[in-house]
């Protein structure tokens, strides 16, 4: 076993980009391992559901030409989690041919690769939901139903270290993972070296997210982690940045529902005794980070289904009058959009306005629901298909530009539209219709791991 | 009195996954992190009063003096990114504990 295992996190997202002069700073360093993840579900269902990325080509490929490329030069093992943002099919053959492109155009020796695939077939599911084994995760998640798999793109779900260890076992360089719970790429690394799962899980839990845990924190900049027997130490390779204890204890409540407790594919994290300490320089020590396996392995299941299509407009009002009556105006406005289309059935589509400067982050939440002296407004129809959408949020747009409201002065036109056309079609609106608990034997029967020489 | 902003570092809102938001109020000192833990302000009747939310909504109010912070963590009233949703992150939902004041 190596005393101290250093792991490279180039950003928080693979695709969001970091100094070069920070990426070459941890090389210097000379890093065991390259991880980076890639994934989240925080943009949505979308990306799932219509089997798109969450950052641009141009952006992945810009990030993981150094990685891949330092990887190959320092003879390093390089891990991506969550390719592609949701880890599915699509998402990692998109990495691939990424991978691919990079590889030949600069001439990269052949090594062995190692892709872990994470899409649940629906067929094991269904078996699973018959013996109860699919759970909800989180009060306000539906029981999975037949209609809603049917409807549902595709599912993944988040893989633990185990299939990771193995493709490490059998000597990959380069292991492209599908969907994998953040920190696990990271704690895989350090487990195969023989170090402790529960630090190795808690420095994964902070490297996933790149530079945030630092001061100034931030997605996009580069963390080392240095694995040691009974610790691990974090440090940014920018000098513009530096941990401090509290910074470094405020990231495990990053994102989470508990500030201590996390629970994992197969695992349960728990941080409440942990110790952190400044080891000088802008290191932090993190101590006392304890794990536990659970009895049945659970993983968390995720797929999104389309459920609608929207059109939307965006209008700016500067008229004091109109501002000062704006919902009722809208009110009066869907009112006649509704009686304008009585082919329509009303509970087929729907009519929404947000008033930006006033109430459009919060809602009804709002506790200061005023609006200034000009006002943005973001007004939607959601409907079964785009069609519908277009031609409803088309009679919304000009009911409301022409609209003659009680105590009018402005009679041309109620709306500043920034944009010519104003109409934009948005295309499919999608929901999270997977998000659940399956049981499973092991950690590793339902992540197929595919070896190739590229 | 102090606004909680005054005496907070972090104060925050994120998805905790796509079907709960989670609010940090983080401090810097233990000071502060008393004081506002003791003066029991934050509490499930005022979340729920914030946030218009019933008890039952609301999974976890943690105070984690380690950590020198609080975490609450609520049921979405609409998923992540779906019709409705206005914070697709949940990024921007922390405002209104800002004006709460501390003796």
């Amino acid at each position: 076993m190596k005393k101290c295992f250093k792991i490279l996190s180039p950003c928080g997202i693979l695709g969001y980009g970091f100094p070069i002069e920070s990426f070459l700073n941890g090389i210097k360093d000379q890093p065991h391992a390259i991880v980076v993840d890639a994934g989240s579900t925080d943009a949505g269902p979308h990306k799932l559901g219509a089997n798109t990325a969450i950052v641009s080509r141009q952006a992945c490929k810009k990030d993981l030409e150094y990685i891949i490329t330092a990887g190959f030069e320092n003879n390093i093992p390089v891990i991506i989690g969550s390719a592609g943002g949701s880890g599915g099919k699509a998402h990692v053959e998109w990495t691939l041919s990424i991978i691919e492109e990079i590889i030949a155009e600069r001439k990269l020796k052949p090594l062995k690769q190692a892709v872990i695939w994470a899409d649940i077939p629906k067929d094991v599911i269904r078996e699973n939901m018959k013996q109860g084994k699919v759970v909800p995760l989180g009060k306000t998640v539906p029981v999975l139903t037949e209609k809603a798999l049917e409807e549902t793109t595709g599912v993944v779900a988040q893989m633990g270290i185990e299939p990771i260890l193995e493709a490490l076992e059998n000597d990959a360089q380069l292991i492209i993972c599908g969907r994998a719970y953040d920190p696990a790429p990271f704690a895989a690394v350090g487990v195969f070296h023989g170090f402790d799962r529960g630090i190795a899980y808690h420095l994964g839990k902070v490297l996933e997210c790149g530079a945030l845990c630092c001061e100034p924190g931030t997605t996009k900049d580069c963390m080392m982690g240095v694995l040691y027997e009974d610790c691990f130490e974090v440090y940014p390779t920018n000098p513009q940045r530096k941990c401090t204890t509290v910074s470094v204890a405020a990231h495990t409540f990053y994102e989470k529902d508990h500030p201590y407790i996390l629970h994992g594919p197969g695992i349960v994290l728990n941080l409440e005794n942990c110790e952190f300490s400044d080891a000088g320089s802008g290191r932090v020590r993190v101590s006392g980070s304890r794990i536990s396996e659970t009895a049945v392995y659970e993983i968390k299941l995720e797929g999104a289904r389309k459920v609608a299509y929207r059109t939307f407009v965006v209008a700016g009002i500067r008229d004091p009058i109109l501002i000062e009556k704006i919902e009722e105006v809208e009110e009066l406005v869907k009112d006649s959009v509704i009686d304008q289309y009585p082919e329509i059935p009303r509970d087929q589509y729907e009519i929404n306005f947000y008033n930006y400067g006033k109430n459009g982050v919060m809602g009804d939440l709002e506790p200061h629901n005023a609006a200034g002296h000009e006002l943005g407004v973001v007004f939607e129809v959601i409907a079964g298909t785009q069609s519908q959408a277009s031609a409803l949020c088309s009679s919304v747009r000009s009911t409301f530009m022409h609209y003659g409201y009680e105590g009018r002065k402005s009679t041309a036109g109620n709306l500043a539209f920034p944009f010519a056309p104003s109409d934009v079609e948005f295309g499919a609106v999608y929901e999270f219709s997977v998000y659940h608990l399956m049981d499973t034997v092991n950690g590793k029967a339902l992540f197929p791991i595919e070896y190739r020489m590229r | 009195m102090n606004r909680l902003v005054d005496l907070a570092k972090v104060l925050r809102s994120k998805n905790s996954g796509p079907f709960e938001i989670t609010l940090d109020i983080l401090f810097d000192n233990p000071a502060s992190y008393r004081r506002v833990t003791e003066s029991g302000i934050i509490n499930m009747q005022k979340i729920c009063q914030l946030y218009h939310l019933e008890p039952k909504d609301i999974c976890n109010i943690v105070f984690f003096e380690k950590g020198l912070g609080i975490k609450i963590t609520y049921n979405r009233p609409v998923s992540s990114g779906t019709s409705g949703d206005r914070d697709v992150y949940g990024a921007q939902q922390h405002a209104p504990l800002m004006d709460i004041l501390i003796p």
